[in-house]
């Protein structure tokens, strides 16, 4: 590869990622209309096998910490403070299952217990290091709504 | 049999007993009874204002495996801790050449149920104390010795001996002493205030979910008479103020210190709540 070829792909690589940085909707400006978050936070669409880690990861969602899923019969003890989630997608649309992820509160109101996963509307007093940071990232939020767009 | 290696024993036990557990959301039926004598109060009727209608001690939400480690004060692990303070407690410290029982003689006798009874007011420092805090004043003002560290050198183990005496003495607080009452509206607001990244109070696990389990979790009423308590999951004797930093940080928040004042609050408030349990100390839970 010549040195111009190289410096060209590198230009194409930068600016690849600026446009997929300046597609990315801030936690601040997610819009939330009847309910539904109507398009991708990240203008990609989410994988749902990777949305299944991430649903299962103790450090990032955690789901199965208050959630039964028997998509999920390797991992033991389910936790049953919210509503299981078999049959998610039959209840709800993707653009539904979206905005709950992202804030629950804005589904179900302050009495929900649900974290919300791409929200800086959170508790007090938040660990220094998490100022400002949300639970999972936008495509970790597209990632597992495309999984639970898969629970029929 | 070799006490600590029976308690690693046992240990393991409760684990395999937690795998095979069955998802039974209610909490079990007792009694409980130490050693088959002494008969505690683990459901009462909770006092007026109380947001429960019955109080119920996190033993309830244990597995059988665990209850019974508690019932046998042979078996239970944080006994170790107790029989430690009470060898603290004839141990003269300090510039004026005193134990806690120069004073205080026999501790069976002259502190029959004060741990049942604390926090109280204390019209010096204008604050509630907690016992951990009453042991260090006695230390400091009477013995000339140095306040125990928190969760340092015996106040575990003192605290745990001291309130071991009022071993199924119903747990008690005085709202009505001087400004109790204004610490106790500032806890109540401390439970109920969401804290950190995942936005969770106390009663969002405690209040509005105890009976459910969160992963391998019971969660309880997260009632307070049983601290210190011995928790299988640390393998070691846990404090309260060291229990409520632990759950406020799982919320991804800002712990404050303990004996801070917001943790005294919270416990003049959570002790408020678990009126009428027995004092367990020291209890054993998961």
């Amino acid at each position: 590869m010549t040195l111009f070829k190289r410096l060209l792909s590198g230009c194409t690589i930068v600016a690849l990622m600026t446009v997929a940085r300046a597609d990315i909707v801030a936690p601040g400006d997610v819009t939330i209309e009847n309910l539904r978050i109507g398009t991708s936070l990240t203008g990609q669409a989410g994988d749902p096998v990777e949305g299944r880690k991430v649903f299962a990861d103790r450090k990032l969602g955690n789901c199965l910490a208050c959630h039964v899923n028997s998509d999920i019969p390797e991992q033991l003890f389910h936790g049953e403070v919210g509503p299981a989630l078999d049959g998610v997608a039959a209840r709800w649309e993707p653009e539904q299952l979206r905005t709950i992820v992202v804030n629950s509160k804005a589904v179900f109101t302050d009495a929900s217990v649900m974290p919300g996963f791409y929200s800086l509307d959170v508790g007090e007093n938040v660990r220094e290091d998490l100022v400002g940071v949300t639970i999972l990232t936008a495509q970790q939020v597209e990632d597992v709504v495309a999984y639970l767009s898969t629970l029929k | 049999m070799n006490r600590k290696l029976l308690i690693v024993l046992l240990g393991t036990t409760s684990l395999y007993s937690m795998v095979s557990r069955v998802a039974l959301a209610d909490p079990s039926e007792g009694p409980l009874f130490i050693d088959g004598e002494i008969e505690m109060i683990t459901r009462t009727e909770s006092v007026e204002g109380h947001p429960l209608p019955e109080v119920i001690s996190g033993w309830h939400y244990r597995t059988e495996s665990t209850q019974a480690l508690e019932a046998d004060s042979f078996e239970n692990p944080g006994m170790l801790a107790v029989e430690e303070g009470e060898v603290l407690w004839n141990t003269v410290e300090g510039s004026e050449g005193k134990s806690c029982a120069s004073c205080h003689d026999d501790a069976a006798e002259s502190m029959a149920t004060v741990g049942a009874s604390y926090p109280k007011w204390d019209a010096g420092s204008a604050k509630p104390i907690n016992v951990e805090q009453r042991i260090n004043m006695c230390r400091v003002e009477k013995m000339g010795a140095e306040a125990y560290p928190f969760d340092k050198g015996g106040q575990k183990p003192m605290t745990a001996f001291l309130k071991n005496l009022s071993l199924g003495e119903p747990v008690r607080i005085d709202v009505e002493e001087g400004e109790m009452q204004a610490w106790w509206e500032r806890g109540k607001e401390m439970y109920y205030t969401r804290t950190g990244q995942l936005d969770l109070s106390c009663a969002s696990c405690h209040e509005k979910n105890n009976g459910k389990y969160i992963r391998a979790d019971h969660l309880s009423q997260g009632n307070v008479n049983g601290f210190p308590t011995y928790r299988l999951k640390q393998s070691a004797l846990v404090s309260l103020h060291n229990r409520f930093r632990g759950c406020i940080r799982d919320t991804r928040a800002e712990m404050p210190d303990a004996f801070s004042d917001e943790l005294m609050a919270l416990e003049v408030y959570t002790t408020w709540r678990s009126q009428g349990l027995s004092v367990e100390t020291p209890a054993v839970r998961q």
